[in-house]
């Protein structure tokens, strides 16, 4: 692999990493926000608007590093992978621009009524605005999504004689049943995220012994929501994705187990690390017969393992994949027994007491993080070293008229600027934490604030 | 068909002038009409519903130019590598210093927000308009047709050239001036008081230096690509829409001079829609014009996507457009009127000091 290939692979990969640790929040949050609207339209009072409220505010800063940190995604596909955008432009062209018009307008367009305009707007319009919010999001994921299953399994295409991709069956192509799968476990996981995150924020509350409605209602909707969707994202979902990659992608779904022999019935490894010099698994616990039910649903199916592949299909960076694949896993059946023993306590009156149980609801906000991190470097990583599976490889992608150096430059400009943006958005949150979710006042005039501030 | 996608981008790209070019403007002028906090919230309050809206536009116009023209995207951004991370820095500051400028009351905090968000606004109207100095002058195009230039060579626009000469740092100048003139016009419809009185006097000087320099691109303009100027003679639609954008420029006089600010915005809007109009019709179908005589441009033509595709483009497209005009409406149909400073109500954080 040639210098400039590594560099413009790693800038993807930090940037697209980077950018979706804030919509991973933004579109489970605009869900939740959505239900909270809901339940105070429903029961009136103030206690549930208060709470959407406080994480509107937070949604907002969130969403807008997303917006910033999104744009270069858009430009990196010209700017980085230029063959990549001339090959298959006609296709994916389709999903990206779809985005824009039918997510980011709507978006764009609601997303300052919502974070402002509650007393122009009123209670049912403040209420629309959230759910323009939540649909615009949920949509602009979809449309992400559909690009990368066509990347993953490709549908609905034929090459011209040009030797370029054009769409034959627009349908078949925004309803690849990759891009079904794959969307619903990943915006699953990313209503695990925000239920994590409101969860851990009422934990916090509820240990420093503030706002205790706020708290009491956080914990209520964040364990409730989190119990529910992360068994969702295992099961069925997971699932469904996991025998997709089974069907299709054989050879990575070997990788992702570190399973060198094929053969029948196979394990599901726990622990082991992969040894690919010596096409090993080393030091492994394996629950035997397991695998072969996960991916055909038979204990005593055949699952191949690499041996059975030619080197040159393998993913380039099995060690990285089994490793990301096993954390995904792990932490997601760590989540499911966190949110589950929460759930259990709470219903028994127990949980507000219980500081050890809060202090891990507390600390554990970070857990869905590294898993969908781990989850999207699992596919990425799984796809290799097809660009496109099994039509264009990743190496005949890039920008060849980019030299190396140039791209070495935006990617220390990244790393710099971003760890700015980084420092900047934590200030901001640990600020409205600290403020809370009181609502503010609004007998201060603009004269008062302007001898504050001035 | 692809007659039909050029026109489309073409006007998505002016929607994104028009609409972006205002709030740039604004944040060109940021530092300069509004001296207080209170009056510096009232810009902000002016652009605030509308800016992240408006930047849409540069993605919408990028997803219709991914989809019907990948080759030119794919060339192009590549191509201009740097400048292009350059405008997405630039774009990254600007929105975070919008979002993030009012949360905290505090004066050294607020003020270096200010002064990120007025320099990235005065940047991104120069890199962009030296990007369509580029486009204008042409690249040294490939046979294939992938093009790297360097950021400066000896500035003649002419031979080996570079992403800086002359005649790009002319246009983005022109851009510059042009924008901030508009922006002007738009604080001036927005705003009230002090801030709309320095804006309409603003406006108004700016107005005369986009009156003198306007003649000056066009000139410079056939120095560097005589083809441009060959099809301007030979298509009466660019003699109307110059007209057009002669109309505009002298109505946004007028109605200044009459004190009519929203008159005078909107004959802005006519001017730069007008003149970008006549931009892109002068140069169709070239895309990617080949500054070296031995390679062929990158037309609409040979540049263009499936046919098949485009056509099931074009059904999406007529949907969602109507859709994005109707959230556009809504928008402006709930801010209308001058904008108040900040609503106190949603600006918990001021409170707190």
């Amino acid at each position: 692999m040639d210098s400039a290939l590594v560099l413009h692979r790693i800038q993807f990969a930090f940037t697209i990493v980077y950018h979706y640790l804030f919509p991973v929040l933004s579109m489970g949050l605009a869900f939740l926000i959505f239900v909270m609207k809901a339940l105070g339209l429903r029961q009136g009072g103030e206690g549930w608007n208060d709470a959407a409220r406080f994480w509107i505010r937070i949604f907002g800063i969130n969403f807008a590093v997303g917006v910033v940190t999104g744009i270069p995604m858009e430009f990196q596909f010209g700017t980085n992978w230029a063959r990549f955008s001339n090959y298959a432009g006609n296709v994916i062209g389709h999903t990206l621009a779809m985005e824009g018009l039918f997510a980011f307008f709507l978006e764009s367009s609601f997303l300052y009524l919502l974070i402002r305009g509650e007393e122009r707007l009123g209670r049912i319009g403040h209420f629309l605005s959230s759910a323009a919010l939540f649909v615009g999001s949920w949509l602009s994921g979809y449309f992400i999504i559909a690009t990368n299953a066509f990347m993953q399994h490709p549908v609905g295409y034929s090459v011209t004689l040009e030797g370029k991709l054009r769409l034959e069956d627009f349908w078949a192509f925004l309803l690849n049943p990759w891009a079904l799968a794959q969307y619903a476990h990943n915006m699953i996981s990313a209503v695990v995220t925000a239920s994590f995150v409101v969860t851990a924020l009422g934990a916090f509350y509820t240990l420093n012994r503030q706002h205790a409605d706020a708290a009491a209602r956080f914990l209520k909707i964040g364990i409730t929501a989190g119990l529910v969707s992360s068994i969702l994202v295992a099961f069925p979902t997971g699932d469904a994705q996991a025998k997709l990659v089974a069907k299709y992608q054989p050879v990575s779904l070997a990788a992702m187990e570190g399973r060198f022999e094929g053969g029948a019935p196979a394990g599901i490894v726990l622990i082991g690390q992969p040894n690919v010099a010596e096409r090993r698994l080393d030091n492994p616990i394996i629950v035997p017969g397991i695998l072969s039910f996960l991916a055909y649903g038979q204990f005593h199916a055949e699952v191949r393992g690499l041996n059975d592949f030619k080197e040159s299909e393998w993913p380039d960076n099995i060690e990285l994949l089994y490793y990301s694949f096993h954390v995904m896993a792990g932490l997601g059946t760590i989540m499911i027994g966190i949110m589950a023993i929460a759930a259990l306590m709470r219903a028994r009156g127990a949980l507000e007491h219980n500081w050890k149980m809060l202090w891990i609801l507390m600390v554990s906000f970070p857990f869905p993080y590294i898993a969908i991190t781990a989850g999207w470097m699992t596919t990425e990583l799984a796809r290799q070293p097809w660009l496109i599976y099994g039509l264009m490889r990743t190496a005949d992608g890039s920008s060849q008229n980019v030299h190396a150096g140039s791209t070495l430059f935006t990617l220390i400009g990244f790393c710099g600027l971003y760890l700015l943006l980084g420092v900047i958005f934590l200030y901001m949150i640990a600020s409205e934490i600290s403020h809370g979710p009181v609502a503010p006042s609004t007998h201060s005039t603009d004269a008062q604030r302007e001898v504050v501030h001035v | 068909m692809f007659e039909i996608w050029y026109g489309i981008v073409a006007a998505m790209f002016a929607a994104y002038v028009v609409l972006d070019g205002f709030d740039f403007g604004a944040g060109v002028l940021h530092l300069i009409v509004a001296r207080t906090d209170r009056e510096r919230r009232e810009v902000l309050a002016a652009i605030g519903p509308f800016w992240n809206g408006s930047e849409v536009w540069i993605l919408a116009a990028g997803g219709a130019l991914f989809v019907a023209f990948p080759r030119v995207l794919s060339s192009g951004l590549s191509g201009f590598y740097l400048p292009i991370f350059l405008v997405l820095w630039a774009i990254i500051g600007r929105g975070i210093a919008l979002e993030f400028r009012s949360h905290v009351p505090n004066p050294i905090w607020r003020a270096s927000f200010d002064g990120v968000f007025s320099l990235s606004s005065a940047l991104l109207p120069i890199l962009l308009g030296a990007a369509l100095g580029n486009v204008l002058r042409g690249v040294p195009l490939d046979s294939e047709g992938w093009f790297s230039i360097p950021l400066f060579t000896d500035f003649t626009a002419e031979g080996a050239v570079g992403v800086l000469d002359w005649y790009t740092v002319l246009v983005g100048v022109f851009a510059l001036v042009t924008l901030t003139a508009h922006g002007a016009l738009f604080l001036a419809w927005k705003t009230r008081e002090a801030v709309q009185s320095r804006s309409m006097l603003i406006g108004g000087r700016l107005y005369i230096l986009v009156a003198a320099l306007w003649p000056i691109m066009g000139l410079a303009t056939l120095r560097v690509n005589r083809d441009v100027f060959v099809r301007f003679a030979e298509r009466p639609v660019v003699w109307a829409l110059t007209s057009l954008a002669f109309v505009g420029l002298a109505s946004a006089f007028w109605s200044l001079l009459r004190r009519k600010p929203l008159v005078a915005f909107m004959s802005s809007c006519l001017f730069l829609a007008s003149l970008s109009g006549a931009i892109a019709t002068s140069f169709f179908p070239e895309m990617l014009h080949a500054v070296n005589t031995s390679a062929g441009s990158i037309t609409a033509f040979n540049g263009g996507g499936d046919a098949m595709g485009l056509q099931t483009a074009m059904r999406w497209f007529g949907i969602g457009l109507p859709l994005a005009i109707l959230y556009f409406v809504i928008v402006f149909r709930t801010h209308r009127g001058s904008a108040l400073p900040n609503p106190p109500a949603s600006q918990p954080t001021e409170e707190r000091a």
